[in-house]
């Protein structure tokens, strides 16, 4: 025990040193990747219909450097986006969630196919029907009837 | 059955044209904000001068916090003498009027102090940080915060004498303790 309690306590404090260098070791590099994917899903806030990925302007350059930070801290990309919809809202995320009346916008445009491509099919079926009524036959006299096909096959 | 579908188009179109009219009467500039009702967030900031400004050294102040930037014009040039008019106004009231210069260039920012000759705080907000917690996506913003230092109105233009006094009386009018 006299022995080994040294040992132990060698071992112990060289688990501890090891456990305080992994917390001390700088934060988490971030890839230009990751700061991109998240900074596509948000909105420009100056710009017209631009994510701050690909804005050039000052505010998206700010924007991408507190994401790069954020993320450098140790927060997942859902937590960053989070940090942008509880200052600026739902509004900030180019995509809106799929709940609530947002599902207006996502589903809308699909309703609105299915309905055009119903009334075109109806309108075409229609339109074809009607082509193929035909004129009742008319009552053709034989003798005439005859002659038309002997003037037909004599070419004359 | 062929009247019925003699008028489902019409009536399909009956929600579009309800959503367009509804699209057409809201305003896609006037976005409210979800920091209304909420604590201000604290900020850390250096006046053109170099002296600190936080917001904690203002709580249980009114606290009007204006984002501006020398080349928002006319907006910010209308506000200024507003701003500037109503600070020396209420200062002695408990009513403190910060200004944050935000995407612009420091001697553009001295200079529009100068020329309005501006005596409230002001300070750069380099790192858009402070702008981007307050949610600020335009100039001139105007958030008006209460005593307990919770975020009460956010003005989205150019502030007028009536918006600040209405709104700093009707701050004052409330109890104050934090």
């Amino acid at each position: 025990m006299s022995r080994l309690g040294p040992r132990l306590l060698e071992s112990l404090f060289l688990l501890g040193a090891a456990a305080s260098l992994a917390t001390a070791q700088p934060a988490t590099p971030v890839s230009q990747d990751a700061v991109h994917e998240v900074a596509a899903q948000l909105r420009c806030v100056v710009c017209q219909n631009l994510s701050v990925a690909d804005s050039p302007s000052e505010m998206a350059s700010q924007m991408r450097a507190i994401i790069r930070e954020r993320l450098t801290a140790g927060e997942r990309p859902a937590e960053v986006r989070q940090y942008f919809v509880d200052r600026y809202g739902e509004w900030i995320l180019l995509s809106p969630p799929r709940r609530g009346f947002n599902l207006l916008v996502w589903f809308f445009p699909l309703a609105a196919v299915v309905v055009g491509l119903a009334t075109v099919t109806l309108l075409v079926r229609r339109w074809t029907h009607r082509r193929d009524v035909r004129p009742p036959p008319v009552d053709v006299d034989p003798a005439m009837s005859e002659r038309i096909r002997r003037e037909l096959e004599s070419g004359s | 059955m062929r009247r019925l579908w003699r008028w489902l188009i019409p009536l399909a179109a009956l929600p579009v044209l309800a959503l367009l009219a509804y699209g057409f009467r809201v305003d896609p500039r006037d976005i409210p904000s979800p920091l209304v009702g909420r604590a201000a967030p604290g900020f850390a900031l250096a006046t053109f001068e170099g002296a600190p400004l936080t917001l904690e050294t203002h709580r249980g102040k009114v606290v009007v916090l204006n984002f501006w930037a020398s080349w928002c014009y006319p907006a910010c040039y209308e506000e200024a003498p507003v701003l500037e008019r109503n600070w020396r106004a209420y200062r002695d009231r408990g009513v403190v009027v910060l200004g944050v210069d935000i995407q612009d260039r420091r001697e553009a920012g001295e200079k529009f102090v100068r020329d309005f000759g501006l005596t409230f705080p002001i300070a750069q907000d380099l790192s858009g940080t402070v702008s981007v917690n307050y949610g600020v996506y335009g100039v001139p913003e105007t958030f008006f915060l209460d005593r307990q230092g919770r975020i009460r109105v956010k003005h989205k233009s150019a502030v007028t004498d009536d918006v600040f006094r209405t709104t700093v009386d009707r701050l004052l009018a409330e109890p104050g303790s934090p």
